[in-house]
């Protein structure tokens, strides 16, 4: 009682004053507010943007845990592989032990240290200085920064990123609900654009595989994407379950298609996360796959191909590789930036499936296309809703022009008013 | 001639409170008072000085805009106080009651009367200001001709009073005003009812009646607008709440304004929720220590929980209410309020929220606002709870820029801010919904007219 009474007194206090926003984003994190409502509704739904959140991030939480093992699992892997040991993945047998996870916390939970550090501390800058509340969206990004890059990402770069990504993808614009690019893709986007040889080739997958490069404890960790990129699909050894549970290199969090799934349903039960958008991103994806497997097996592509690799990858498994399924469950779904009529979300999420599987089979350079398409229909969504609302609109129209001004029956009556009127 | 209409979205909020179904008569008030910010749009010119002594149904102030709108007084005695705001602004009268009423009388209405005779007498009597218009949900103005009038007795709102309960035995009243209203629009009268409810609005003469079912906001008039014959550009339609149609009535049968009603005092603050008589204009207070209160940190509300007015223990019963309800005060902290399981409060999420467990479970819910103010962000929940042919979001995004031509566009027309109470009520970046649809239909009705 007593910590509730003083915090209140503080709040009165610190009230008008440019500290405010800093102190009540602390205060309101432990207590939600004792704010009644003026006018309107007296009455108010339990659910607020913090709740909301958290959700998103309660459903994260699994896939950080599995990456921060897979981090130390995918180095003991390569150091394996480099002493010519094939390893055969088992969760209990050499997953899920000690060793993978103090590696694995030790190279993760930095980045998401640094990723949640830096991207609050501009976020409640920015409050202090516009004067307005600290806003809860940079509590899911934070989270999900450190979940797309791979994990030797150097901490600086992340930190330069996540400034650059917050101040110019979302504050710039009036912060959260008013940018119009997901703020953690910008980061992603900037790392990708800025330090290209930290973001992709066959060495950054591996926790020291950079470090040890040119050595004789050299290591080295492919994606599966690259193998298929550069036709070595023959060389690969994980399984089609390998890659559905997640044992695979790949960026921290995106690799466990299980878990993602299982947080995709969560979203969907919860209600927090559109499943229109879900399910006709994966739909788009499935097309675009189905088409490339069309143009294989009619013989317009030969195994000559640079494309060959990645085209005749069946279709259903690009969900399975990559960061696809990832950006559809966590990344296509911010409501803030995607479509926003429920129309608009089958389109948008459609085009994201379709286009992430374009880029990545076209792109050999740089084999992963989701977060490109992601930002590209975060462009095209407020085009995408335009359209769908002026649907509305005409329907409204037309209805206007078709209204007959009396109704049938009302012309003798409205003549004889008119009579009385006169 | 009936037609059904089924309501899908939306969202019923029960809630502890419920009136029992008993009436009492309150005690009389000694003074009353008509609150001139009910009558939204209206300049009031005064008629009457402070100190005058004024009979019941004498005009107090007319509409500057529409002088023949007159505005009276619900009972004889002295006009003690014009409290006066900013500006000089009105913003209330009070009445201090004499022992003895007495009454205007009017010529009542016969049969065969003229549209103008009806429309005359409705605005010298001051039962005008229950005739409200879309667009811009403002009191009719008689100089425009509706295409249609609509009368819900369909009753969604949380705690509203029943309606076959608080209007029983009006059924003479009730015929009377729909006869006269049928006289002043070409188009049809529609009255709705509640599928399967023995309303006494089912047996009325001369309306197109309407049986509609589906929660909240089934029973809103701008709903069911919506679905029986929606407004377009250009075109207005006059709305009547049932329990005006009672004072209509007996204007119309007697030429007398009697401000009289049966009005259910609801909520969780209340010891003993229940229907009492009364007038318009009287103090809360003369009913709410009758039946009781709970604890001492409650809020009044004129009106149901979703679209009143807040009030006082000492407020004074609104000109269009026949609901008063009474709710705990929920300023107070909530430990993690934000992230713990609640099972207590009404949820559209299942976000650690289980209310969707328990669909018919009564909810005690206060007026915190749970959670703090922020820019609009979800997307896809209003359209859950807001069945007309209309894109919430964007309407309320155009209201918030000003845009006129997208206001226009998307359907501003057909609204009320009632109809955004729910949408408000489950709004997660806690955006005032209603002000902001009332800000943009002042803007429309001061650019467009």
């Amino acid at each position: 009682m007593s910590l509730k009474n003083n915090l209140h007194q503080l709040k009165e206090k610190y009230r008008g004053k440019k500290m405010a926003p800093a102190f009540n984003a602390l205060h309101t994190f432990l207590y939600s507010p004792n704010e009644t409502t003026h006018s309107g509704s007296h009455i108010r739904a339990v659910d607020d943007l913090k709740r909301t959140m958290n959700t998103v991030i309660m459903a994260l939480v699994p896939v950080l845990i599995f990456g921060i093992f897979n981090a130390g699992y995918q180095h003991y892997a390569a150091v394996d592989a480099a002493n010519g040991v094939i390893r055969q993945a088992s969760l209990f047998g050499n997953f899920l032990t000690w060793d993978n996870f103090l590696m694995g916390a030790w190279t993760v939970l930095p980045l998401v240290i640094v990723s949640y550090g830096v991207g609050l501390a501009i976020e409640f800058l920015f409050a202090v200085m516009k004067g307005h509340e600290v806003e809860e969206g940079y509590l899911v990004t934070g989270m999900l920064v450190p979940l797309i890059i791979p994990v030797d990402t150097p901490l600086w770069m992340l930190a330069v990123a996540v400034a650059f990504g917050v101040v110019i993808g979302k504050e710039v614009f009036g912060g959260t609900g008013m940018n119009i690019l997901n703020p953690a893709l910008t980061i992603r986007a900037f790392l990708f654009f800025a330090y290209p040889t930290w973001m992709s080739g066959d060495k950054v997958w591996v926790h020291q595989a950079v470090d040890l490069a040119g050595g004789p404890d050299a290591i080295s960790g492919e994606t599966v994407l690259g193998f298929l990129a550069q036709g070595r699909a023959t060389e690969m050894s994980y399984s089609v379950a390998d890659m559905f549970y997640g044992f695979i290199p790949g960026s921290i969090g995106e690799t466990s298609t299980l878990l993602i799934l299982l947080g995709g349903l969560f979203l969907i039960f919860s209600k927090i996360a559109s499943w229109r958008i879900m399910v006709s991103a994966v739909a788009g994806s499935l097309v675009m796959g189905l088409i490339f497997n069309g143009a294989v097996s009619a013989g317009w592509i030969t195994e000559t191909s640079t494309f060959y690799g990645l085209m005749s990858f069946e279709y259903w498994k690009h969900l399975l590789v990559g960061g696809l399924a990832f950006g559809i469950v966590y990344m296509a779904t911010d409501p803030v930036t995607g479509a926003q009529t429920n129309r608009g979300k089958w389109i948008y999420g459609f085009l994201i499936g379709l286009i992430s599987v374009l880029i990545r089979v076209f792109n050999p350079a740089y084999p992963e296309g989701v977060f490109l398409a992601i930002l590209l229909m975060n462009v095209f969504a407020p085009t995408i809703d335009h359209y769908v609302v002026k649907g509305n609109i005409n329907r409204r129209l037309k209805r206007a022009k078709n209204a007959v001004v009396l109704p049938g029956e009302g012309e003798g009556k409205a003549d004889k008013l008119k009579a009385e009127t006169v | 001639m009936s037609k059904d209409i089924r309501i899908k979205k939306g969202l019923n909020i029960n809630l502890v409170g419920e009136a029992e179904k008993s009436v009492s008569k309150a005690v009389a008030s000694n003074v009353y008072a008509i609150n001139l910010l009910e009558f939204h749009g209206v300049t009031p010119k005064m008629l009457v000085k402070q100190g005058a002594e004024v009979k019941a149904g004498e005009p107090l102030f007319f509409n500057k805009d529409v002088e023949n709108m007159q505005f009276v007084s619900p009972v004889s005695g002295e006009l003690i106080e014009v409290e006066r705001g900013a500006r000089r602004r009105i913003l209330s009268l009070k009445i201090l009651a004499d022992k003895n009423q007495e009454s205007i009388e009017h010529t009542p209405i016969s049969s065969g009367s003229s549209t103008e005779e009806i429309k005359a007498l409705l605005l010298k009597s001051g039962c005008w200001p229950f005739v409200k218009q879309r667009p811009y949900d403002i009191i009719a103005n008689p100089e425009v001709t509706p295409k249609a009038i609509f009368v819900s007795a369909y009753v969604t709102s949380p705690l509203a009073a029943s309606l076959e309960f608080s209007l029983k035995g009006k059924d003479k009243e009730i015929q009377a005003a729909l006869n006269a209203l049928g006289k002043l629009t070409p188009g049809k009268v529609h009255v709705s009812v509640g599928k399967g409810s023995d309303s006494i609005f089912s047996k009325m003469e001369g309306v197109e009646l309407h049986k509609v079912s589906g929660p909240h906001p089934a029973g809103l008039v701008g709903t069911q607008i919506n679905k029986i014959d929606p407004i377009n550009k250009g075109e207005t339609v006059w709305t009547v709440a049932p329990q005006d149609l009672v004072i209509i009535g007996e204007l119309l049968l007697t030429g007398k304004f009697n401000p009289e009603r049966v009005i259910a005092l609801v909520g969780s603050s209340v010891k003993a929720p229940k229907y009492y008589t009364t007038k318009i204009g009287a103090e809360v207070s003369t009913f709410l220590y009758a039946s009781g209160v709970n604890s001492e940190n409650f809020r009044v509300i004129n009106g149901d929980v979703l679209t009143g007015g807040k009030s006082q223990p000492d407020g004074h019963l609104g000109f269009y209410n026949n609901t008063v309800s009474v709710i705990p005060e929920g300023d107070d902290y909530e430990f993690f309020g934000w992230n713990k399981p609640v099972f207590d409060k009404i949820s559209s999420t299942r976000s650690l929220t289980f209310s969707w467990l328990q669909p018919n479970k009564k909810y005690d819910l206060d007026t915190n606002t749970n959670g703090e103010y922020r820019n609009f962000v979800l997307t896809g929940f209003y359209e859950e709870v807001f069945p007309m042919d209309i894109y919430p979001l964007q309407l309320l995004k155009a209201c918030m820029v000003k845009d006129i031509d997208e206001m226009e566009q998307l359907g501003l027309y057909e609204v009320a801010p009632e109809d955004f109470a729910l949408t408000e009520f489950i709004c997660v970046s806690k955006q005032p919904h209603q002000q902001i649809i009332r800000e943009g239909l002042d803007l429309l009705y001061k650019e467009i007219g």
